[in-house]
């Protein structure tokens, strides 16, 4: 390798790789660790939302109530088949088929999609009711009854009588914070899965390389696996 | 021969690639650059102008407090100046120094690798870390900052809304820092020459790894900590105001729980550099190799446990506090071991005291006495009376600038000639040491004293019986500043006129000097083959240790 430029293997290897190989398992660590990162960058919110709930246990299985389980359910199950069709999507491109691939891409972004959807009507509701964080905590009309329904619920006791816990206001804001972020990441990860799309229409990933389709499936994975524990802690708290 | 490549041959006259800083011109070949070095030297003039931006801050904020009451400035004023001061040496200067700039530059070569495993993504690096700068200069001309550097709440969720963009250009930093740790990790574990196993990685290397890990691990929660923040500011969301039912010490757990290990992030390229430039200049092994790469690692996971040290008196119970108190130690050991190992090195060396050997024993005094004053903090019963005093302030100096900065120059110094292809103005350059140490010494042991008599941090004014000390303070600081101005002539000098530097000016066996000065645009012109060690001198051979010119030695080699 006297001239650095000569070519010295397949096209999609970049020029400071020796091999394939070692271009493959550099991308996957750097993925890992990126991952390692984002679970880290949650953890600061996991960690907040276990100190105030164990502050404000009351607060938070009434603000859990006031939260649609059966949305957060369906969204559940939907961002789950993504992350199999994510993987079927990795599967196929290493089978170096290609329609295949796109196809189980496209289903991947039409899930994310439909969680974005559901997300929004959640949001647009407590935002119309004002259940929100901190002081734009304002429930009215609709929200009133929520908040009544809730706390009787939560507490299987008398009637409502206007008292409700003061620091719902924490536990929207914990909520907004956490699926807020969750629904960014799922929105970045909707971009990305579109851009692979092109990218395989495009003929970039064949049986020998299809190394970013498998980081995308990576990176779906976690947003996923966020998702899993975001529903049981903000939704089924009883 | 250790290291098969690059040793040979006066640069070719028509070889394009040869040299890194000539391979490509014109403003676009370093904006869109890939190459490692590039960027390397483009951290470097971003770090350097923060520098110079900060520390103009610290003599403004030395000049007003040489005298009680008001001297130049409104107290105001000075609030702004000493949270701006703090806010850019740490996240604008300190942090990317070593890692993003000289570790840049030097990690791939160290590893005999072309480049880092993702040079897209370190030029991306580069570019967040413009704009979070951008992000904080805008804070600094939208209003009011006056914080502190640490953003603590619940002052800071009521102040100005300027700490908004503050927060915001930090939170984007933080994301700079984590992807060129990131990369680095890749770089190590992937990138190495074929022969260059874990126990022949340069010590540098090593430091910059153990560094990556804690930006990896560390940041993000600084990141999610001041989102936390801007929200709290923008939709009140209540986590930290405690009249929503938020919890300001909870923002003090967060905040420490990053930059406490933040402290290593700044600490550990320091002493990486230490490394390289005491066996240079001893000409012998480091002593306990392994001991040393271990105590990276070992500083790297305890630095996580020991962030509670930073709130004794903020209200922890007692248990916590005896515990956090404990741990922090702990963190002596490793930092001995390093001390340690280094006094060992030099010990029976053929030492030779050129500058970045006087930085290197500079840190050796500095860091001895940062670390050691870091143990009386820890103490509880002694911490009560010195937490928020001056000795505080004194303690972080001489652990940031007598080790980090230090560290930073001492690695400025012994690189320059490999990255510009230019030797300096020795003598100068020793004079600059000399002002800079001395000046540093004056400014903060004042300052252990007037903290140890209880003179509280960021106080605008003070009484009658700290006068002398805080004049010799802002007095050792003007000589602190003119050792830098003299240190920038030094290097504007050697920029313009410097004489050419050979490959190995330091005869060193490390093997970034095994390739030709400055480097070729691909670091080595074929890939090297380990061999031995980075300081196995008695495994050297003589042309690799050779310090002058190949042309001088062809011309000796007749004779010889
Ligand atoms: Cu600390």
């Amino acid at each position: 390798m006297a001239d650095a430029h000569a070519h010295h293997g397949p096209d999609y290897l970049e020029h400071h790789f020796e091999t394939p190989l070692q271009q493959f398992d550099a991308a996957k660590l750097g993925m890992w660790i990126f991952l390692a990162q984002e679970i880290l960058f949650f953890s600061g919110l996991f960690v907040a939302y276990f100190i105030f709930r164990s502050w404000y246990p009351e607060a938070f299985s009434v603000g859990s109530h006031l939260l649609d389980w059966k949305m957060g359910a369906i969204n559940t199950v939907v961002l789950l088949f993504s992350s199999f069709t994510a993987a079927m999507a990795v599967r196929s491109s290493q089978l170096g088929e290609t329609k295949k691939t796109t196809a189980f891409l496209a289903v991947t972004v039409v899930c994310a999609l439909g969680f974005m959807v559901v997300k929004y009507f959640e949001y647009t509701h407590k935002i119309h009711v004002g259940l929100l964080p901190g002081s734009l905590f304002n429930p009215q009309g609709e929200g009133v009854e929520e908040l009544r329904a809730a706390v009787e619920a939560a507490y299987a006791s008398g009637p409502f009588e206007g008292t409700y816990p003061y620091h719902l206001r924490s536990f929207f804001g914990i909520y907004f914070v956490m699926t807020g972020l969750h629904g960014l990441h799922v929105l970045i990860g909707i971009g990305v899965i579109l851009w692979m799309i092109v990218r395989n229409q495009k003929g970039a990933f064949t049986k020998d390389y299809n190394t970013p389709v498998d980081m995308t499936a990576l990176y779906w994975h976690l947003v996923d696996l966020i998702w899993i524990y975001l529903f049981p802690l903000l939704y089924l708290i009883d | 021969m250790a290291v098969e490549a690059g040793t040979a041959a006066p640069a070719a006259v028509e070889n394009d690639e040869s040299n890194y800083l000539t391979a490509k011109s014109g403003l676009k070949s370093w904006a869109l650059t890939v190459d490692h070095k590039r960027i390397g030297v483009m951290y470097l003039v971003s770090v350097i102008v923060a520098m110079f931006l900060g520390g103009i801050m610290a003599l403004l904020v030395r000049a007003e407090l040489m005298f009680a009451g008001e001297t130049l400035m409104e107290a105001d004023t000075y609030n702004q100046l000493f949270t701006l001061h703090g806010a850019i040496m740490v996240f604008l200067f300190i942090i990317p120094s070593i890692p993003a700039a000289l570790g840049n530059f030097f990690l791939p070569i160290m590893l005999g690798a072309k480049d880092v495993a993702f040079p897209k993504l370190n030029l991306g690096s580069f570019y967040i870390y413009v704009i979070g700068t951008v992000f904080t200069l805008i804070a600094i001309v939208a209003g009011r900052i006056d914080t502190g550097w640490t953003f603590y709440t619940p002052y800071s969720s009521r102040a100005d809304n300027a700490v908004i963009w503050m927060t915001l250009g930090v939170f984007i930093l933080g994301f700079s820092s984590i992807l060129t740790g990131l990369n680095f990790i890749a770089t190590t574990h992937k990138m190495r020459a074929p022969g260059l196993s874990w126990t022949r990685l340069p010590l540098f290397v090593w430091g910059i790894y153990a560094t990556s890990v804690i930006q990896v691990l560390a940041t993000p929660v600084l990141a999610i900590t001041l989102l936390l923040l801007i929200m709290e500011k923008t939709l009140t969301i209540g986590i930290f105001d405690p009249a929503l039912g938020g919890d300001p010490v909870l923002f003090q757990h967060f905040f420490w729980f990053y930059s406490h290990p933040a402290v290593y992030i700044m600490i550990l390229p320091g002493m990486a550099v230490i490394n390289e430039v005491i066996a240079t200049f001893s000409r012998r092994k480091i002593f306990g190799y392994m001991f040393v790469a271990m105590s990276s690692v070992a500083l790297a996971l305890l630095g996580f446990l020991v962030w509670g040290h930073h709130m004794f008196t903020s209200g922890m119970s007692e248990y916590s506090t005896m515990i956090f108190s404990a741990l922090t130690f702990l963190v002596a050991i490793p930092s001995g071991v390093k001390v340690f190992n280094w006094v060992a090195t030099l010990y029976q060396g053929s030492i030779s005291f050129e500058t970045p050997m006087l930085y290197a024993i500079g840190f050796l005094i500095l860091f001895t006495i940062g670390g050691l004053t870091g143990l009386f903090l820890g103490i509880l019963s002694v911490d009560i009376h010195l937490h928020d005093t001056y000795f505080v302030v004194a303690h972080f100096h001489y652990v940031m600038v007598g080790g980090t900065v230090f560290g930073f120059l001492s690695g400025m110094h012994y690189w320059w000639p490999k990255m510009t292809g230019k030797l300096y103005n020795e003598g100068l350059a020793r004079v600059a040491f000399g002002l800079i140490f001395l000046g540093f010494n004056i400014t903060f042991l004042s300052q252990f004293i007037m903290g140890s008599q209880g003179m509280p941090r960021r106080y605008y004014d003070y009484l009658d019986q700290f006068q002398p000390l805080h004049m010799t303070s802002s007095g050792g600081a003007f000589v602190l500043g003119f050792g830098f101005l003299v240190l920038a002539v030094v290097f504007i000098q050697s920029m313009i006129s410097g004489a050419k530097a050979p490959a190995n000016p330091w005869g060193s066996a490390g093997f970034e000097w095994m390739t030709t000065t400055p480097p070729h645009a691909h670091n080595f012109e074929t890939t090297p083959v380990i061999t031995r060690g980075p300081y196995d001198y008695h495994l050297a051979s003589e042309e690799e240790l050779f310090d002058g010119f190949p042309e001088d030695r062809a011309a000796q080699g007749a004779k010889a």
